[in-house]
């Protein structure tokens, strides 16, 4: 029987089952599948806390939503096309996120009594109303996986496991993706295991070949590449995009690397990925501490190496009192804080915005730092040499707040011209910088850039103490004068106030707008989804977003008080909305959401049309 | 194998511009001479060399070195001084702290050093006391110690901080005191001699807030019947005319001090400082009463083992070795690795 094929120009499919299921390797295994094709993507993973919460139940439930067209997107999609449910309770958990009409394909072995039960099923969906109006496709996923593995020499639990990989069979046959790259990854996962390789291969063949006969599938799909800039491109997820900046900063300034970190999550993963790159000189320490972790990174700098420390909000609390310290200190210090959803423990796995006071306040006495933000998990590379940039540059600690959205969320990455990365490189103090000719002072400053010389231990003639307390100007030593003091506290402000950082870009195609978005970090691919619904519809809005949050670009100001009214989207409670209102006097709207998960570009877009009606 | 050259410091060489501010009187003062005075030993440049400290009296100690040094924040001197140690394999790093700034707000970065063997040489000034902040007890006060955070006397019990160290997995363990400056230097010398992290004990005089803590080491009446001390290889026998020796009861599990006389020769232990197995040293930790009494000085503890520095920067060599490729090209390679896809 020969299929009807259709062409669609965007689809968005959510994986969902038990943790232990397999949900996150199978997405990003569609979701490489579908880069090699040439679509534009973009990725958001959606686990629990809990690494095996009870089977079968709801907070158990772990999804990976990928949402890939023939043009250029800017989010994972607000509702999914497609659901994969491998159980009740991945069903449950994500039915009310799915418009009508929707195609469901779920696991008919496992909605069995039991497990309807645990979820609170009475009767189960499949037989009752409840899926009324969606495009249903039952499938018997745990039974065809065994079946199709009688003959491999696995046991039965493990080709149960494999049901996974039967399910993205399935859909690559849907969506006609190119499966080489996932027959290689088996083979690279399961290199020790051979049968292993031959088995979940069988079962993606079985799930492929499902497709192929079954009627139940009258339709296969296509989704043409999308034009991009020509260019070799990888899918990157903003955590391993931050990790590879890092290891770059490192070759482009031609200093070691070291990080110290605390395992936290959302951030752990670039603690992984550094740990693996030891061949570019880059030395991760797994501290006994959050504070220890900062505490080791700045010693490591004093020492002239680039000193990071990764972590999430909790972490950047137990560091504050070192970072106060490095900005005492003036030397170079690379803070990431993955923000995730607080206060406290929060919600680990979830995002959220509510950092940005943490970063731009969060220290005893006046201890300005310098604070940037990734707009998207690819830009997360830039926005790691950039901190490196200014850390380096001029001495003083960045704090880089990615947030869980964009480091565990995915997109296609150009990749750049390594000559074409920012030269990195500093000079350390090498000779007394005294009038005399002999004296060294280690607070006298570079008059451009307000830095002092970073004069690392081992330097001959240069030796000199330094430390928290109050330091006088030029010969940093110890010093109460309150003269002094009032000038090293205005110029340690000024040293961050007066870091040059490009203007804010404002995309304003109609040119007569009279509203403008403005945001920060993650929020910009909702956002400039939602602006660009509404220009499709006719409407006028302009978008600026914000990668320095500290200093601010010097147009800021100018480009805010040129519109009628500025709306400020965050995943907090207000905290840009305050600044730009103390700072600026620009009567924001500020527009809040604390989910734990993205805006949808179409809330956005929503919101935004009821503003343009009132200007 | 050439001869080092010989720098010709002098204790001089290492006193920096800085007028030493500790109270008159205070134990700290014959501590910093002390080490002035031993730093040429080392035969290391003074550049190469990096104090650190963390809050408390005795952490003003690197502005009186005219070495490299920081003055860092309360407790986190260890942390701060791994940072620098792993990736400065060159340098001599050496950790200035006290009891409260060791054994309280950094208790968990002091254990965690030791326990990674990091190349530090920790020097903590033991006076029992806050002194900094004006005379509240300190992890290593008595029981009952009447301060002014304890009018009526403190409830809890106070840490061994060799004890604690030596939990902690140290390979390298001794005690000295302020007023013994040759003891002091021969402690130091050891210390500096060990790789891996060297934990220094020093009881120190506060002559304001805790004055005479440990008299009864000092005084010429009763140091010699109080301390004991330790010399690798020798048995150990001490008080004024020896009449006092360490032993092992049989089926204890400790130490005990016995009368020299009434003591078989060969019962008496032998002190060895390279024991593997650390309950011997602390066994020897546990043996002061509170009245100071059977104070062993010296080293308790010296073992090899590798240090954290050493490993790291194996490893880290080991993955360079492999490298033929600039660090640019290096670096090309590893941003297109895994699934790519070209656009023409």
């Amino acid at each position: 029987m020969s299929k009807q094929i259709r062409q669609l120009d965007r689809v968005v499919i959510r994986f969902a089952g038990d943790s232990g299921d397999g949900m996150q390797l199978t997405g990003d295994r569609f979701t490489s599948e579908t880069a090699q094709l040439g679509n534009d993507i973009s990725t958001l993973p959606n686990f629990p806390a809990e690494i095996r919460a009870p089977a079968g139940t709801l907070p158990g439930v772990s999804s990976f939503q990928v949402h890939f067209a023939d043009y250029d997107i800017l989010t994972p999609g607000d509702a999914p096309n497609v659901l994969v449910a491998m159980n009740p309770a991945a069903l449950k958990a994500n039915l009310v996120d799915l418009p009508r009409g929707a195609d469901i394909i779920v696991n008919t072995d496992e909605f069995t009594k039991r497990n309807l039960a645990k979820v609170g099923y009475q009767v189960s969906p499949l037989e009752d109303d409840t899926l009324a109006g969606y495009a249903v496709h039952p499938v018997a996923l745990t039974s065809m996986t065994i079946g199709a593995l009688a003959d491999q020499d696995v046991s039965k639990k493990d080709a149960e496991r494999a049901k996974n990989m039967f399910a993205l069979g399935l859909l690559s046959w849907m969506y006609s993706r190119p499966y080489e790259s996932t027959l290689r990854f088996l083979e690279r996962k399961f290199a020790r295991r051979p049968e292993l390789v031959a088995a979940n291969v069988a079962a993606f063949r079985a799930g492929w070949n499902f497709g192929e006969t079954t009627e139940d599938f009258a339709v296969r799909y296509e989704v043409k590449p999308a034009q991009m800039p020509p260019g070799t491109y990888r899918n990157i997820t903003g955590n391993a995009a931050l990790s590879l900046g890092l290891v770059a900063a490192g070759v482009r300034s031609g200093l070691p690397v070291f990080l110290g970190a605390y395992p936290i999550t959302p951030a752990s993963d670039i603690l992984h990925e550094l740990s693996k790159h030891k061949k570019f000189g880059v030395l991760t320490m797994q501290a006994e501490d959050e504070i220890a972790a900062v505490g080791a990174a700045l010693g490591a700098s004093y020492g002239g190496a680039l000193g990071i420390t990764t972590t999430s909000g909790p972490g950047v609390a137990l560091k504050s009192e070192t970072i106060s310290l490095a900005v005492a200190l003036e030397l170079p210090l690379v803070i990431v804080d993955v923000q995730r959803a607080g206060p406290s423990t929060g919600m680990p796995t979830k995002t959220e915005q509510a950092d940005l006071n943490l970063a731009l306040y969060g220290r005893h006495g006046e201890a300005p730092v310098a604070v940037i933000a990734p707009k998207s998990p690819a830009d997360c590379f830039y926005a790691a040499l950039e901190a490196a940039r200014i850390a380096l540059t001029y001495r003083t600690p960045v704090i880089l707040l990615s947030d869980n959205y964009v480091a565990n969320g995915s997109e296609p990455w150009l990749l750049p011209d390594v000559d074409s990365l920012p030269d990195l490189r500093v000079e350390f103090a090498s000779a007394p910088n005294g009038e005399d000719g002999t004296t060294f002072l280690p607070y006298l400053r570079d008059p451009e850039t307000l830095a002092r010389p970073w004069a690392i231990p081992g330097t001959p003639g240069l030796e000199h103490r330094i430390g928290g307390l109050e330091k006088a100007d030029k010969t940093g030593d110890i010093s109460y004068d309150p003269a002094n003091h009032d000038f090293m506290v205005r110029t340690r402000a000024a040293r961050i106030e007066t870091i040059p950082v490009p203007d804010v870009e404002v995309e304003d195609p109609d040119g007569d707008a009279r509203v403008l978005v403005l945001g920060w970090g993650s929020t910009y691919g909702p956002i400039g989804a939602a602006c660009r619904g509404l220009r499709q519809r006719g409407l006028s809005v302009a978008q600026a977003h914000l990668r320095h949050l500290a200093p601010m670009p010097a147009n800021l100001g100018a480009v805010l008080r040129s519109y009628d009214r500025v709306v400020i989207p965050e995943m907090n409670l207000g905290q840009l909305a305050h600044v730009i209102r103390a700072r600026y006097l620009v009567d924001a709207i500020g527009y809040n959401q604390v989910r734990g998960l993205p805006f949808t570009a179409a809330e956005l877009e929503t919101m935004l049309e009821e503003v343009l009606k009132n200007v | 194998m050439s001869e080092p050259i010989a720098l010709k410091l002098t204790a001089k060489d290492f006193k920096s511009d800085q007028e030493v501010r500790w109270c008159p009187g205070c134990g700290d003062y014959a501590i910093l001479a002390a080490v002035q005075g031993f730093m040429p030993e080392l035969n290391i440049p003074r550049e190469r060399i990096v104090f650190i400290s963390g809050i408390g009296c005795s952490s003003r100690f690197p502005y009186y070195m005219n070495t490299y040094g920081m003055h860092s924040i309360h407790g986190r001197a260890p942390a701060i001084a791994t940072g620098l140690s792993a990736t400065r394999p060159d340098l001599s790093v050496w950790v200035v702290t006290g009891d409260g700034d060791a054994l309280s707000i950094g208790g968990n970065h002091l254990i965690h050093a030791l326990r990674r063997n990091v190349n530090l040489k920790i020097l903590l000034f033991n006076n029992r006391i806050y002194g900094l902040t004006k005379g509240q007890y300190s992890p290593t006060s008595e029981v009952g110690k009447i301060t002014k955070s304890t009018p009526v006397g403190s409830a809890d019990a106070p840490f061994n901080p060799l004890s604690l160290a030596l939990g902690a997995e140290a390979t390298f363990v001794a005690r000295t005191i302020d007023s013994d400056r040759k003891h002091l230097q021969s402690v130091l010398r050891a210390a500096a001699e060990h790789e891996g992290s060297a934990f220094v004990e020093i009881y120190q005089n506060c002559n304001i807030f805790n004055d005479g803590a440990f008299d009864q080491l000092k005084e010429h009446e009763t140091r010699d019947d109080y301390l004991i001390r330790l010399e690798h290889g020798q048995p150990i026998t001490f008080g004024k005319d020896g009449q006092f020796c360490v032993v092992h009861p049989p089926g204890g599990f400790g130490l005990e001090v016995r009368e020299t006389a009434t003591t078989r020769p060969e019962e008496i232990v032998v002190h060895d400082a390279n024991v593997t197995d650390p309950a011997y040293a602390f066994a020897l930790s546990r043996l002061p009463g509170l009245d100071l009494r059977n104070t062993p000085i010296g080293v308790f503890r010296a073992v090899q083992r590798p240090s954290y520095d050493n490993v790291v920067r194996t490893q880290l060599d080991a993955a360079r070795a492999e490298v033929t490729e600039t660090p640019e090209q290096q670096l090309a390679g590893l941003l297109s690795s895994g699934d790519t896809w070209t656009i023409l």
